[in-house]
């Protein structure tokens, strides 16, 4: 689980590639990102997720994104996002859409 | 014809950013833009002035980018220039997310999204600068565009 704060730009993204690429170094590889308090987003911030949503689900993970504000919902929905990535309602909804998913 | 112009110039890093944010949305809401609107000028800006950062100066610190807001009756202009690399329209491509995701690239949206939110995107080369315009029109007073 990783919790999203403040805003993503060119400046911050790297933060959460680190936090991304943590995660995948300990093997977790199903993530569920909380953007309840993420403010803003820029195209280099949705580029993190597009650079390691393959591997995830490679690994039998996937990135579920839930609780985003309107205003970012809309910047993911502008490149198609809700196409290729699960972006659900809150944290539970992810939760349970991981363990509905056949391991 | 009355014109405003309210002009800054930041360092090529990425650091800035969030000034550029702040400026853009501090005009665009003087200037009456609806927030929805406020929110699509900020992102446009940020990602020309992203793309001049990492493309036009190669992410090497030490350079310029001008910013100029003009403000006209029926549009809202955010002028960006630099001095580095011109774009190369000809070697754009134009994204896809599927195969974008499939090769792990996680950029190449930047302009994509600029012209999704802006009414009009202007480049031009003056002088030695590279200029790049992005362009809202502003709602007139009977309410219509």
């Amino acid at each position: 689980m990783l919790d999203l704060k403040g805003e993503l730009d060119a400046h911050t993204a790297p933060e959460l590639e680190a936090a991304i690429e943590k995660c995948r170094d300990e093997q977790k590889y199903s993530l569920i990102i909380n953007g309840a308090a993420l403010q803003y987003i820029s195209s280099a911030g949705l580029g993190v997720f597009m650079a390691y949503i393959e591997e995830m689900r490679e690994a039998g993970g996937d990135i579920k994104i839930a609780a985003l504000q309107p205003k970012v919902f809309n910047v993911f929905d502008l490149l198609g996002f809700p196409l290729l990535f699960d972006i659900v309602e809150d944290e539970a909804e992810a939760l349970e859409r991981f363990d509905k998913a056949p391991s | 014809m009355a014109r405003t112009i309210h002009s800054t110039t930041i360092p090529s890093s990425t650091t800035y950013l969030g000034d550029v944010r702040s400026f853009i949305e501090k005009y665009a809401r003087r200037a009456s833009l609806p927030e929805p609107q406020v929110e699509q000028m900020k992102i446009a800006v940020d990602e020309a002035c992203t793309n001049v950062i990492e493309h036009a100066y190669k992410n090497e610190e030490g350079h310029q980018i001008d910013l100029a807001i003009i403000i006209e009756p029926e549009r809202f202009i955010v002028r960006i220039r630099d001095s580095g690399v011109a774009f190369q329209r000809s070697e754009y491509e134009e994204p896809d997310l599927v195969s974008f995701v499939k090769r792990r690239k996680s950029g190449g949206f930047g302009v994509h999204i600029m012209h999704r939110l802006m009414d009009e995107v202007e480049y031009n080369t003056v002088g030695r600068f590279n200029e790049c315009c992005l362009i809202k029109k502003r709602a007139t007073t009977n309410g219509t565009h």
